[in-house]
Parts: C-alpha cells; structure tokens; sequence
C-alpha cells in the first residue's frame, strides 16, 4: 500500500514547510481576516475619520478640496460677544429632543407589544408558522414603502384612518396626520411601531422557546398563577435576550432616518438628529456644520455602545472558549 | 511502521499545565493503550501525537524523526475521532479519499486504496452513502477506514468506541484487534474504560494528573500494580485496602498487622520499611474467602448477584468495609456474621507515599496461568 | 370560560394578523385604482385596473430603478459572503491575539448612524469617480453588510463541530481548503441566511441610495419611490406609488414567506446569541 502517494508525504518534502497547526493556523486567521478588515477601514473607518476632520473645517460640498480649519467654530463659536454654531442652533437641540423622545416612546411601546404578540405566538396553535410569516412582512417591507404606505393611509382628506376614525364616530374631523405638530411625531411613533414590533417580538420569542418547558408544569403542579409565573419566572428568565433587543432597537431608532424624512419630509416638529445633519450637508451645501452634527450622533451613540458592550463583553466572556 | 518517542513532553494551557514532563516509547508495531481517569490527560497526549496541539516543552519523534513542528498531516499518522468526524456532505467513498486527493494521488490509486479498505471492512456496499445514512458501527468503520486509506506509520484512536452501544463495542473491539495483526502498524489508542484497555492492549500506559503511573502489559498491571493508584484503578471491583502496621521485616518477607489485630506475612521485598510504620495491605476481591471461621470477622452489608458469582460487601468489625467474590452457588445473606480470609500470597503492600512493595524473586505471572480477571 | 378564553385568543391572533397586513392590503386595492377613485375610501378590492402598474415604467425609469437595486444588492451580498465567510472561519475558530478586540470593533462598526460617515463616504465615492454610479452604492452598502455578516457568520461556525476540522487537517487539508471544501457545504444553510438579510438591507436602503446618486437612471427603489412626483409638485401620483411599493414588496414577502425560518434564525443569531 505505501508508493508513491506514500512518497509524497514523506519527512523529506515535509521539511520544506516546517510549521506546526497553530502557528499556521494562525498565520491563516490573519490572512483570512486582513481583507475585510481594510474593506471595513476603507468604507467605515476612513470616512468616519474624515467625517470627524471636515467637522473642524468650513468645507462646502461644492468643492469639497478647497477647505480652511476653523476649529471648534461649527460646533460653538462667539463672533462680537453673540454665540453661534450648532450647539446654539435651537433646531438642532429640536432635533435632538424629537430623536430622543422618539427612541423612548416607541421602544418602549415596541417592547410591551412585541412581549405580548410573543407570549401569543409561543402558545402551541395551527398556524403558527405563518403567523410568524405574517408578523415578519412589516419588518421586511421597506421603510420607505411602508413610510409611503402609511402615508397614503394618513392622507388628511382621502386617508383610510381618518375614514374608519370617522366612520366609528371617534372623531368629528380629519386629521392632518403629518403635517399637524400636536400628531406629527406620534405618527412617526405609530408607524415605527407597526414595523419593528415584529423584530421585537421574533427576539423575545426565541428566547422564549429556549426556556426549559418543565419549570412550566411545576408551577402548573404548584398552582401559581399564570400571571404570577409570568413575572417571576419568565421574565427573569428572558431577561438578557430582552435587554439585548432593547438596546439594539434603542440604537436603531436613535439614528432613524428614512421614515421620517418620508412621512414628514424635512418638517421642524419631527426632524430627527439624522435627517438635520443631512439637510445641512447635502441641502443647505454646510459640509463643517453638518459633519458637526454627524460627529455629534456618533459620540452619543458610540457611548451607548461601550456601555452595551461592556456589559455584553461579560456575556461574551462565558462562551469564548 | 514506526516507533513513537516523547522525552519529557508538557503541555499547558494558559497557565494550567496539564501535561507534566511526559516519557515514552511506543515500540514499532506496539497497540499502546492510554488509559486513566477523565481529566487525566490522556486526549492531551494524543492530540500532542498528532500535531492538533503543540507541546510547550520536549521532543516527539516518529520514526526518529522529531515532529514537534510538523503540522499533522506530514506526521503520516492517521487518527479515529470519538465523534468519527466524518464530513457530513461527502458521501463515504469521497470522505475516505479527500486524504488521498489531498496528497494528490492519481484517480486510480485513489479508487484502488479506497476500495481495498472498503473491503477490509465490509463498507464497499456503503460508498455511496452520506454519513447520516449509516448506523453508528457503520460510521465507525468509515472513520476507520479513511484511517486505513492513508497508509499511516501510527494510527491514533480518540476512545472511538465509546458512541457505540455495548454490543457493538465488543464487536468492534475484537474486529481493531484483528486490524492490528492485520496491519502489523503502530498504534495508539485513548480510553478510559480500563476493559478496552485490558484486552486490546500490548502494553498500557496509565495516566494520572497528566503525569504517567505506570507503564507495562495489562497483567503486569493487574498483578504487579506500581503504586495505589494503578492498583485502585484496574480492576473491576475495585482491589481493597486495608490500613495496616509494619510489625517485624526480613529478607524478602514483610509482616504487618492489619486493623483488628490480624497479622500477616507477606513474601515481599521489605526495602526500607521499619517497624511500626503505616502501610496499606491491597487485596483483590477474587482473593478474599468468606466462610464461616477466619480471622476477620464482619456482617454481610451487601449482596450482588450477578449469576456467575456474587460480589460480597462485608463490614469488618475493626476495619473498612471489604468486597469478595464468591461462587455462585454461595447463599448468604443480608446481616449475617461471617468471617473474612484472604491469601497472604496475593496481597500487595504499599508505602505510604503510595509505592508498591516489590515481589520477592519478582518472577513474572506464571506463563499459561490465566488469572481470574473478572473485569465486568 | 375555556371557550371564551380560546375565542378570545383568536380575536388577538387575528388583530395581530391584521395590523400586519392591512397596510400592505389596502396598497394593493389602492393600486387598482386610478383617477377619482382614489378620493374615496374603499376596503374592498372592487376592480382590476393595471393601468398604475403601466404608468409606474412608462412615466419613470422604474425597470432600471429596479435592475439597479438588484445589482446593487445582489454585489453587496456576494461580496459580503465571499468575505465574511473566511473571517467568521478565522473569527469563530481560531484563537489568536487581539481577536475579541477585533471582533468588537465589528460588531462596533454595525452600530456606526449611517449619517456619521456620510460626508467622509461622500468625498471618497467622488474621488472614485463613483459618484451617481451602482459601484459607488456598493461600496457603500458594505459598510451596512459586513459587519453584521462577520458577526452572524461566526456564531454559526462556532456551533460546528471541532473535530470534523482536526480530521481535515490530519487528511492534510490547509486552513484555506478547510474553509473551502469542509466549512463552505456545511455553512451553506447560514450562509443563505445570512445572504438574505444582507439583501433585505442592501434591498432597503435609503440614506446612501439618495446622498450618493443624483440621476433618476441610477437611483434604486426606495428614493425612486420616496422622490416620486406627479404631473405638478402638489399632487402625488398615490395610484403609481402604491403599485411601485406593491411590486418591490412582493419578491421581499416572498423570500419573507419561503425563509421564514432561516431569517428569524438570523436575527437571533445575531442579537441573542451576541
């Protein structure tokens, strides 16, 4: 049975290539993870980095080559004893006060939801798989589609809401939905709602369905109350997968964008810190100031995330090997 | 075909060293058994065998080449998983040749040792299957197999039969044996059910704590165990021990008196033993004899009857609890008084640092005398 | 009091199914419709009228709009896999030094606002030259892809089994063959997970799709639609838009219905398990 396959793994063509498993093992980590990284460094990390340094110019987006550093003037600066820049900009402090109430209100909302459309879809019934379809197509569905939908749905005069609303007595008049102040940003909040419920709602039932079914029948042996149990047995229990959700959607709806720059366009009372930091950039052209504005989003929600992470980095601890 | 060699091999982990200075030969053609408690180490040593860990300290030879630095493939061992590891995706012919095509063997040379080994083990009809259409011995044969394929100078088994039910174990375990005479290669193999050991090894090498016990033929270490441990661990039920005190020695005899006032002498090497000093009396429970008069008296704690024979657990009056193997036939009960002897002949003594007494004129078993090795 | 109990579960299972779907339902009857009708409110279907479907690529490049979402997508999932996969091999199997500091910054990274690279994305996608251009979109969407491919990617290469790896490397299998011949079939399951959310969020993108081109002809869908006018500024074309927003949503709802494990499986794998 030993030839010349034999052969071609004898000492001698071995000593060529003397390396033991771990060390070319890895020597192949880095080589495998070396691409991505410089993608990542080139698409996130560059224009990050060079994000932060147009925030300290008076770069304009007509020629973004020919620009001066001026400091911390787009941020705050005191020309003949008046203070300007943006963190004196009463639109940009609207921005943040409407990005921060929206990601309190509508994860809030999210969670109580989604933890309700869970608990009913980890109860064993046919069709349980499709409604777990079903509650995913909001989630899935574009949010500029969905943000036209809802849209469509809101309009004032031909708006289906306003025709149910109307028809069941719970209103007199149309509403103008988006465009009115007192209901803009809670509309924005309904919509978000409908849409990332679901996401929500799929992360509280996965944890759900991971919890052993025997602790169930001992509290049914015991004859504790389901609501009882609920509250201190099940959501101790899930209470990692829903803090983890929680703040991924608290992160995700600080930097929201397309829905309200959709439904509401570039209107004061919903502007969030993202759809400000455009319009700077892009519509009035002040690539400084809007740079400033962006640099400022990322601080805050990079804090979050060293605060999420190291937090997390404990959870993760356990199962790195 | 080759000799495996370790000089004083370590193995850490961070700062947890679980190897510590390891020395072996595994002569050319040897089956050379691993075997020891879990944690012992065992999986370690072999893993360092095959290159998937590398030793923090000492030299490896393969066929007295040193392959500390060679990545296992160019070790030219082969090694069986306990899990099998088998590629789920390939179907069984191609998971025995992906070694072969590696190595850039031609097609035919690839089909002619792929099914020669199929027909070694009966698996020629399986070579077109996927891994999840084949029962757990069928598996383990394809494990083996692409062993085999490879033509490796050492094969290493991973305890491949411990998925296996019982019955196939036993099966299995005769059809390696019979692969080893086969094969005639070197082969070393990782268990820690001591009856795998016994019977399929040339030689065994008893692990504990990542350091070796003792290294010999599996009766050199069932009669002549090296130390407590080895003595505690081969053999099934497990050897007793009595707590004792050295009372007089002589050339080539020790006398001791064991708990209860019961002295005994014993056709052992005295070494440095003085008088009065602590020692512990080992017996097997194939050569403890209850009756009705002796000189350990006790009560019948336990019986368990397993057909064949019984195995007795009597309390001793001044002593621990004893376990005997009596005949089948024997009737005793739960509660009865009984009396305990047991031959002096048989008995081990060890120091209190856990080192066995040599045996006078330490002759090996008598050839052709097959003990009675109940290991169940 | 069981039977109310059961039909009152039901009742919430249907409310749930409802709020779900009604918007996507009420786009369909509304796409049907055309000219006046679409100033009265109807819930029922009542007729079947393309002509909205017809105006949506008659009066807009929207076939293009559509082919351009596709190719951005479909890059943008290729070139996260081809990439992801070696890493999450590197990443999920490996231990080497600096790895979880690595794999943190990643997993960073996928919680970067978009809108905090977008003047550095913005200045580098011209000196390309791939400003209004489909490369200049994909490059982009990596940003949005990779990180969270790496990340899921290699908690679902921790979760195979450690041995079927030693096995290949003592059959003399490289780390690259590894990853080839042994890790690709067995990852294909999560790779076509993950290929899937990289697509629904490459498919959806937004803020890049509209900072980044400038032409109707390279748009993709989502600023097509958002930016989709009528005859004058004031009137909305609602009828072409709900059609546009039908015809992009159903290939989503059909991956949605076909995958439905394999995504859900996905987002927990990403979040839960992290």
């Amino acid at each position: 049975m030993s030839d010349a396959v034999a052969g071609r793994i004898t000492p001698a063509s071995a000593r060529r290539r003397r390396s033991s498993l771990s060390r070319s093992r890895v020597r192949a980590a880095w080589l495998f993870i070396a691409p991505p990284l410089i993608v990542l460094g080139l698409v996130a990390g560059w224009p990050l980095a060079r994000t932060i340094w147009f925030s300290f110019t008076d770069a304009n987006l007509n020629n973004l080559r020919e620009y001066e550093f001026i400091g911390f003037e787009n941020y705050l600066a005191n020309y003949d004893g008046e203070w300007l820049g943006l963190l004196t900009d009463p639109d940009w402090w609207r921005s943040v006060w409407n990005t921060v109430w929206f990601a309190l209100v509508s994860v809030s909302i999210e969670t109580v939801l989604g933890m309700l459309v869970a608990l009913i879809l980890n109860a064993a019934f046919p069709g349980r798989g499709i409604m777990r379809a079903i509650i995913l197509i909001p989630w899935a569905i574009p949010t500029v589609v969905s943000a036209k939908m809802w849209n469509w749905m809101l309009h004032d005069q031909f708006g289906v809401i306003n025709d149910m609303l109307l028809r069941i007595g719970l209103i007199s008049a149309p509403i103008t939905w988006t465009a009115s102040p007192d209901t803009a940003l809670w509309t924005v909040v309904m919509v978000d709602v409908w849409k990332t419920t679901p996401f929500i709602a799929l992360l509280i039932l996965a944890a759900l369905q991971m919890l052993p079914q025997d602790i169930y029948e001992a509290a049914r042996v015991d004859g504790i109350h389901p609501i009882r149990v609920f509250f201190r047995v099940t959501l101790p229990l899930i209470r990692p997968a829903l803090l983890v959700a929680v703040i991924f959607r608290a992160l995700d709806a600080l930097r929201v964008f397309d829905l309200i720059y959709v439904l509401t366009a570039n209107s004061r009372d919903t502007m969030s810190m993202s759809v400000y930091a455009r319009q700077q950039l892009v519509d009035f052209q002040e690539v400084g100031l809007g740079s400033a504005a962006s640099t400022l989003i990322f601080l805050i929600i990079a804090l979050l995330v060293v605060v999420t992470m190291t937090v997390g980095r404990l959870r993760f601890g356990e199962d790195a090997r | 075909m080759a000799e495996v060699v370790l000089k004083g091999v370590e193995k850490s982990f961070g700062s947890v060293k679980v190897i510590h200075g390891v020395d072996l030969t595994v002569r050319d053609g040897e089956f050379v058994v691993f075997v020891g408690p879990s944690g012992c180490g065992k999986s370690t040593l072999l893993r360092l065998i095959a290159g998937l860990e590398d030793a923090t300290a000492g030299d490896l030879f393969i066929d007295a080449e040193r392959v500390n630095d060679l990545p296992p493939a160019k070790r030219r061992i082969a090694m069986v998983f306990q899990s099998y590891a088998l590629y789920p995706h390939m179907s069984v012919y191609d998971n025995m040749a992906f070694g072969l095509e590696l190595a850039k063997a031609t097609k035919s040379e690839i089909d002619q040792r792929v099914r020669q080994a199929a027909r070694l083990l009966q698996i020629d009809t399986l070579l077109d299957r996927k891994p999840k259409q084949l029962s757990g011995g069928q598996r383990q044969r394809v494990a083996i197999g692409r062993a085999i394929v490879r033509d490796p100078k050492v094969f290493l088994f991973d305890e491949p039969l411990s998925n296996l039910d019982a019955a196939l174990r036993v099966q299995t375990r005769i059809e390696i044996t019979k692969l080893h005479s086969d094969m005639k290669a070197t082969m070393i193999y990782v268990t820690h059910d001591q009856v795998e050991a016994m019977t399929l090894a040339d030689r065994i090498v008893v692990l504990n704590a990542g350091r070796i016990e003792q290294v010999g033929t599996p009766l050199e270490l069932y009669h002549r165990p090296a130390n407590l441990f080895v003595a505690g661990f081969i053999g099934s039920p497990q050897m007793n021990f009595i707590p004792a005190e050295v009372t007089q020695t002589g050339p080539g005899n020790v006398q001791v008196r064991i708990a209860g006032g019961s002295a005994l002498s014993l056709p052992l090497m005295p070494d440095d033993l003085r008088p009065s000093e602590p020692i512990t009396v080992g017996i097997r429970p194939d050569h403890v004899t209850v009756g009705p008069a002796g000189p350990i008296s006790g009560r019948v704690a336990l019986v368990e009857e397993l057909g064949e024979n019984h195995l007795l657990y009597v309390d001793t009056e001044h002593g621990p609890r004893l376990t005997a193997r009596a005949p089948g036939n024997a009737r005793h009960r739960i509660g009865e008084r009984v009396s305990v002897t047991f031959d002096a002949q048989s008995c081990h003594l060890f120091k209190a640092s856990g080192e066995a007494l040599a045996a006078r004129g330490s002759s090996p078993t008598p050839a052709g005398s097959s003990p009675r090795m109940n290991l169940a | 009091m069981k039977i109310l109990a059961r039909i009152g579960f039901w009742l919430l299972v249907l409310m749930i199914a409802m709020f779900s779907l009604f918007p996507f339902y009420y786009a369909v009857i509304s796409s049907f419709r055309s000219g006046t009708e679409l100033f009265s409110v109807a819930y029922l279907p009542e007729r079947f009228d393309l002509v909205n479907y017809l105006a949506v690529f008659q009066r807009q490049p929207f076939g293009r709009n559509i082919l351009n979402s596709i190719a951005v997508a479909g890059s943008v999932v290729a070139l996260s896999l081809a990439l992801g996969i070696t890493a999450a091999y590197a990443f999920g199997r490996i231990s080497f030094r600096g790895r979880s500091l690595l794999l943190f910054t990643i997993l960073g990274v996928s919680m970067f606002p978009q809108v905090a690279v977008l003047s550095g994305m913005f200045e580098l996608i011209r000196s390309f030259g791939l400003y209004n251009t489909i490369p200049g979109l994909i490059l982009a969407n990596l940003m949005l892809t990779m990180p969270f491919t790496i990340w899921v990617l290699t908690t679902f290469m921790r979760e195979l089994p450690k041995e079927i790896e030693e096995a290949a490397f003592v059959d003399g299998a490289t780390p690259w063959i590894v990853v080839r011949r042994v890790f690709l079939p067995l990852m294909a399951p999560a790779a076509v997970t993950t290929g899937l959310l990289a697509f629904i969020v490459s498919w959806n993108e937004f803020l890049f799709a509209l900072t980044f081109t400038l032409t109707n002809e390279q748009r993709t869908v989502p600023p097509a639609i958002a930016l989709m006018t009528g005859s004058t500024a004031y009137e909305l074309p609602w009828g072409a838009i709900m059609a546009a927003s039908v015809i992009v949503t159903l290939p989503i709802i059909a991956l949605v219905l076909v995958f439905q494990r394999r995504i859900v499986a996905g987002i927990t794998a990403g979040a839960v398990k992290g």
